[in-house]
C-alpha cells in the first residue's frame, strides 16, 4: 500500500520555466527513498509539493488518501502534523533552548491559545526528553540552539520532526551544511529512527554515494524530470551521468563532492 | 596589483566626496546668507553669556521640587507615548514585514503609515494637532505617539525580516496556526531587537517631550518657556541642567538594560 501518490505533478513559479514536469511515483510505508539530482532540478520543490509547503499547479499529489491539492486550510494543517520535515540550516528558533523548539513539533495538535500558553502535557514533555535521549543531546536540553554545534542543531530538527509522530519525514538536504563526520552521523540515525518507529522518509541529497549506501530506492530528478526510479543497486555509472548532464568520471566526482 | 587598483579608487572616492561635502556647504551658506566666519566670531561672545548668566544659584534650587514633578510628568508621558505607541507598532510591522505579513494590500497599508508618521517631524505633528486638541497634554502626548508609531513600525519591520526566520517556514510544515508562529518563533527571536529600539525610541520622545511641552504648555518644556519668557535665567539653568541630568540617567538605564538581553 502506498503512503505517498505523485501522478503526473506539474509546477511553475512563473510562466518562463516550468520546475517540474510529469512526475509520477509513489512511495509505499517504511520506504527509505533519496531524491538525487543537481542543485536547480527541482528536488526540493518536489519536496514542498508533497506538504503543500508550495502550491500544487497541475497533477495530483495523494497523502495517506488524502488529496493534498483539495485541502482546506484546516485540513492541511490536519495532514501536516503526520508529516515531518528537517532543512538543511536547520530552521531553528536561535534563541530559544533545544526544548522549547522540540515541543513546536506539537504545536500543529493544539488550539491557537493551547500553543500561545504553552499547554505542553507532561507526556509530551517526556516524550521529547526521551527523543533528546535518543539523539544523545539530553544534555544540551536547556542550551540556547546558536550554542550548538550544527550537527547537534540538526538533531534538535529531527527531535522536532519526530515528536509530531510522522507518518512521513521530508528531508531537504539534511547533510548539506555539515561535515563528513557530523553527515555520518545525521544519517545513520534517520536511518535507525525511521527504521525502528517504520517511519516513511524521503530525503533530497546530492551525494551520490550516501544515497546508495542508506536507502532502499533512488529516484533521479533532472531539469524537473525523473530520469532514474530504482533500488539503490540498480543505479550505474550511466544513469549518475544523465542526472548530473555529466560524461567523465572526473567530472561526476567533482559534482558529487 | 587588485589591491592598489582598489586603494586609488577609495583615495579617489574619499576626495570627490570631500568636495562635494565643501561646496554643498558652501551653497548653502550662501543662499541662507548664514556667513561661517561670523558665525564662528560671534562663537566665544555666546560662550561668555552662557557662562555669566546660565548658572544655578541657591534661590533658584527653592523651585526645584516643582521643576522635578514637571520633569517626572514629561518622563512619564514619554514613556506612556512609547509603551501604547510600540503595541500599535507590533501589530503595524507584523503585518508589514515579508516574514510575517499576510496579504500585501495590509503590508502597504502598514509601512504608509509608518512613512506618514515617521517623515513629519515630531514638532510638527504637535503644531496640527495644537488645532484639534488645544493646549493641553493630549496634544503632546498624541503627537509623541504618532512619531512614535512611526519610528517603531519601521524599525520592528526591520528587525523581523533581518532576523529572516527560517523557523517561520519549519513551524508552518508541522501544521501551527499563524499567531502560534508569530508568538513562538517570530517574537522570541526579535525580541531583544525590538526592546533595544523601545528603550532608544525612550530616550529621543525624552528629549522631543521638551521642546513639544514648550508649544503644548505642558510638562518640563512649559517651566522652561516659562522662566525664558520671564528672564529668569538662573531657573532657566537649573530646568537645562535637569533635562540633561535626565537624559543621562535613562540612557544610563538603557545602555545596562541592553547589556543584559542582548
Ligand atoms: N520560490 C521560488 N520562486 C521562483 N523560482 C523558484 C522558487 N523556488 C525555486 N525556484 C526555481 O525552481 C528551480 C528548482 O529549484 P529547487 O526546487 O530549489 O531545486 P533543488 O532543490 O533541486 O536545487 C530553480 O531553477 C529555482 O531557481
Ligand atoms: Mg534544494
Amino acid at each position: 500500500m502506498s503512503l505517498v501518490k505523485v501522478e503526473k505533478l506539474g509546477k511553475s513559479y512563473n510562466s518562463q520555466t516550468k520546475v517540474l514536469k510529469d512526475i509520477s511515483f509513489e512511495v509505499g510505508s517504511g520506504e527509505f527513498v533519496s531524491i538525487i539530482g543537481p542543485s536547480g532540478a527541482g528536488k526540493s520543490t518536489l519536496l514542498r509539493c508533497i506538504n503543500r509547503m508550495v502550491e500544487i499547479d497541475e497533477g495530483k499529489v495523494i497523502f495517506d488518501d488524502l488529496d493534498v491539492g483539495s485541502l482546506n486550510k484546516k485540513e492541511l494543517r490536519k495532514m501536516r502534523t503526520n508529516i515531518g520535515m528537517i532543512f538543511q540550516h536547520y530552521n531553528l528558533v536561535p534563541r530559544l533552548s533545544v526544548i522549547e523548539n522540540v515541543l513546536h513539533g506539537r504545536l500543529g495538535y493544539k488550539t491557537t491559545l493551547q500553543g500561545v500558553f504553552n499547554k505542553f502535557t507532561e507526556a509530551e514533555k517526556e516524550h521529547a526528553f526521551f527523543l533528546l535521549k535518543k539523539l544523545g543531546i539530553e544534555d544540551h536540553a536547556y542550551k540556547r540552539c546558536d550554542q550548538l554545534s550544527g550537527g547537534q542543531q540538526q538533531r534538535v530538527g529531527i527531535a522536532r520532526s519526530l515528536i509530531q509522530e510522522p507518518k512521513i519525514v521530508l528531508c531537504d538536504e539534511p547533510i548539506a551544511s555539515l561535515d563528513p563526520n557530523a553527515s555520518k552521523v545525521i544519517m545513520d540515525y534517520l536511518k535507525s529512527i525511521t527504521m525502528e518507529l517504520n517511519i516513511t522518509c524521503i530525503v533530497n541529497l546530492h551525494q551520490v554515494e550516501i544515497a546508495r549506501n542508506y536507502s532502499d530506492r533512488i529516484i533521479g530528478l533532472s531539469k524537473g524530470g525523473i530520469v532514474f526510479d530504482g533500488p539503490s543497486y540498480r543505479l550505474a555509472t550511466d544513469n549518475t551521468d544523465e542526472i548530473y548532464g555529466t560524461k567523465t568520471v572526473e567530472t561526476r566526482k567533482l559534482v558529487t563532492v | 596589483m587588485n589591491e592598489k587598483v582598489m586603494r586609488n579608487h577609495r583615495k579617489r572616492q574619499t576626495i570627490i566626496f570631500s568636495i562635494i561635502i565643501i561646496v554643498l556647504t558652501y551653497l548653502s551658506s550662501d543662499i541662507t546668507n548664514f556667513n561661517i566666519i561670523h558665525g564662528i566670531a560671534t562663537l566665544p561672545e555666546a560662550v561668555k553669556w552662557i557662562f555669566s548668566n546660565l548658572f544655578i544659584n541657591g534661590e533658584t534650587l527653592e523651585r526645584l521640587p516643582k521643576i522635578l514633578e514637571k520633569l517626572a510628568e514629561t518622563i512619564l508621558m514619554s514613556i506612556a507615548a512609547t509603551t501604547t505607541a510600540t503595541v500599535v507598532s507590533i501589530f503595524l510591522g507584523i503585518m508589514g514585514s515579508k516574514t510575517t505579513g499576510t496579504s500585501t494590500a495590509l503590508g502597504m497599508f502598514a509601512r504608509f503609515v509608518a512613512s506618514i508618521a515617521r517623515n513629519i517631524p515630531v514638532v510638527a505633528w504637535a503644531l496640527i494637532l495644537l488645532l484639534s486638541f488645544g493646549q493641553n497634554s493630549v496634544t503632546g502626548y498624541l503627537a509623541l505617539f504618532v512619531g512614535s508609531v512611526g519610528f517603531l513600525t519601521r524599525a520592528f519591520i526591520e528587525s523581523i525580516d533581518e532576523a529572516s526566520l527560517s523557523a517561520v517556514e519549519a513551524l508552518r510544515a508541522t501544521g501551527a496556526t499563524y499567531f502560534q508562529i508569530v508568538y513562538k518563533a517570530v517574537i522570541p527571536q526579535c525580541l531583544p531587537q525590538m526592546i533595544s529600539w523601545i528603550l532608544f525610541m525612550i530616550e529621543t520622545n525624552i528629549r522631543s517631550a521638551t521642546l513639544v511641552g514648550i508649544l503644548t504648555g505642558t510638562g518640563i518644556g512649559y517651566s522652561f518657556d516659562l522662566y525664558y519668557k520671564t528672564l529668569n535665567y538662573n531657573a532657566v539653568a537649573l530646568v537645562t541642567f535637569s533635562i540633561v541630568l535626565s537624559v543621562i540617567v535613562i540612557e544610563l538605564i538603557s545602555n545596562h538594560i541592553r547589556k543584559v538581553i542582548l
